[in-house]
């Protein structure tokens, strides 16, 4: 199958950007396909910053030491895991509501991206967690709640791939990521909800940062990178999908 | 459509009644796992006793999750879920007297056969009651969750382990919360907290698994 060119330019009022005509496969593929380089060299680029404030910059903590560097990757992979959850939902709970196709294929392409992140959040947590609290796992509320997204975000791509009708696969998907959907608030509240060994959140938006400046930049810049990383990759595999579907052309 | 609940309660349980086996199975399920812990384990009465809630809860979801497959499949083998879409009643209505007839037959019995295993288990008799209790508005929850999973997986592929791996994670919270409930009262807590939670978790699930399950059986019929 070839690519389509790009006589599919969205339809113009004159003066004004047609939102809606992006909600069309073919008119999407291109403008994908035109951003999917930026957002890559974005994550490339701030991963590097990123990494570097972390792992040269960041002074060594005085309680943890140097064990605490896992935070920037950890948080922001968790806080992306949750954070995909939510849009799969949304764009699964938007195909289903309005029947638009790309919003389902969206939430078919978000569905592997957040699975990879919450694995990562589940290993470089495991990671941490041997030199400092002495156990690869523990069951503790958050460290459950996060494994029981992962399972969500298996059983979704479980049953869509088991379903040969595309469309129907995509509205049974659309309503386990609803009903899943309850699971996410029970991630991100269980360090208040329960008092286990999780620590709580690293970062408040109503309270000063709990730690060093170049900590908190460290942090967000790589969270940024791996914004750009899930958009670039997740619109890498929803060209891939409108392919395979052959509403490219 | 009072008639019409009644009529589909009246009619699944006569259907389960015709075939007993079904129901048989899920409860021998149930006897089968629990007995096998005390051999895998070893028999020692204080490492039983703190064992118990969770794995007279395991088991209660596993063998609630085995008996999904009865709800759905046979009246879409029969075309008469199809009759049921085509029917002017609302299909919400229709599905929570299959969920609730559903739960009269696969989850009432495990609540009434509990106390009897969880004395084998050597719990106290407050314990047991905790334990019922939270069987009795745990198990509805079941049924209403497993329901969204039975009618997503209906005709397709591979359906007895994909339900597996959609209902399960659903069915955590009312473990947790379960069997929290009985080891709170075992450590001489008040299990009251827990139980309601299980109350609410019962509420949401009763006001919102109907239409899911509807929705999702529409999807599976289209």
């Amino acid at each position: 199958m070839t690519p389509p060119t790009s006589h599919a330019a969205p339809r113009l009022a004159p003066g004004r950007i047609h939102w809606f005509g992006y909600a069309s496969p073919q008119v999407f593929y291109p403008l994908a396909g035109r951003l999917i380089p930026w957002f890559a060299g974005a994550a490339l680029v701030l991963a590097a910053v990123g990494l570097a404030i972390g792992f040269l910059v960041a002074p060594t903590d005085h309680q943890q030491g140097d064990a605490y560097r896992i935070i920037f990757v950890h948080v922001p992979a968790a806080w992306l895991s949750m954070l995909i959850y939510v849009a799969m939902a949304f764009w699964a709970g938007l195909g289903l509501v309005l029947n638009t196709r790309l919003s389902a294929m969206m939430a078919r392409a978000l569905a592997p991206t957040g699975a990879l992140f919450t694995f990562l959040a589940l290993w470089t947590g495991a990671l941490w967690g041997r030199p400092t609290w002495g156990a690869w796992w523990v069951w503790d509320a958050r460290l459950t709640s996060e494994l029981l997204l992962l399972f969500l975000y298996v059983g979704f791509m479980a049953l869509q791939s088991a379903i040969d009708d595309p469309v129907r696969g995509d509205k049974a998907g659309a309503v386990i990521a609803l009903v899943g959907v309850i699971n996410v608030p029970v991630i991100y509240f269980s360090v208040q909800w329960w008092n286990t060994l999780h620590q709580g959140a690293s970062v408040s938006l109503r309270a000063a940062p709990s730690m060093a400046t170049t900590m908190l930049t460290g942090m967000l810049v790589m969270t940024f990178a791996l914004w750009a990383y899930a958009i670039a990759a997740v619109l890498a595999r929803l060209r891939c999908i409108i392919l395979e579907r052959g509403a490219a052309r | 459509m009072l008639a019409t609940f009644l009529c589909i309660i009246r009619r699944d349980l006569e259907l389960a009644l015709r075939r007993r086996s079904d129901v048989f199975t899920t409860l021998f399920f149930f006897v089968i796992v629990i007995s096998l812990f005390p051999l895998g384990v070893g028999p020692e009465p204080a490492l039983l006793r703190t064992m118990a809630p969770g794995i007279l809860w395991v088991a209660a979801l596993l063998a609630a999750m085995l008996s999904l497959a009865r709800l759905f499949a046979p009246d879409h083998a029969d075309g008469t879920l199809e009759q049921m879409l085509l029917s002017p009643e609302p299909l919400a209505v229709l599905v929570a007297a299959k969920i609730l007839a559903h739960w009269l037959v696969a989850g009432l019995p495990l609540v009434l056969l509990a106390p009897l295993l969880a004395l084998q288990f050597d719990l106290s008799p407050a314990a047991i009651g905790t334990l019922t209790l939270g069987l009795l508005i745990g198990t509805p929850v079941l049924s209403l969750f497993g329901a969204i999973g039975g009618a997503l997986t209906l005709g397709v592929r591979g359906s007895g382990v994909l339900v597996a791996l959609l209902v399960l994670p659903l069915y955590v919270p009312v473990l947790i919360f379960g069997a929290g409930a009985v080891g709170a009262e075992m450590s001489g807590m008040d299990g009251a907290a827990h139980l309601s939670l299980l109350g609410a978790l019962l509420a949401g699930a009763v006001a919102l698994a109907p239409w899911a399950t509807a929705r999702a059986l529409r999807i599976a019929l289209e």
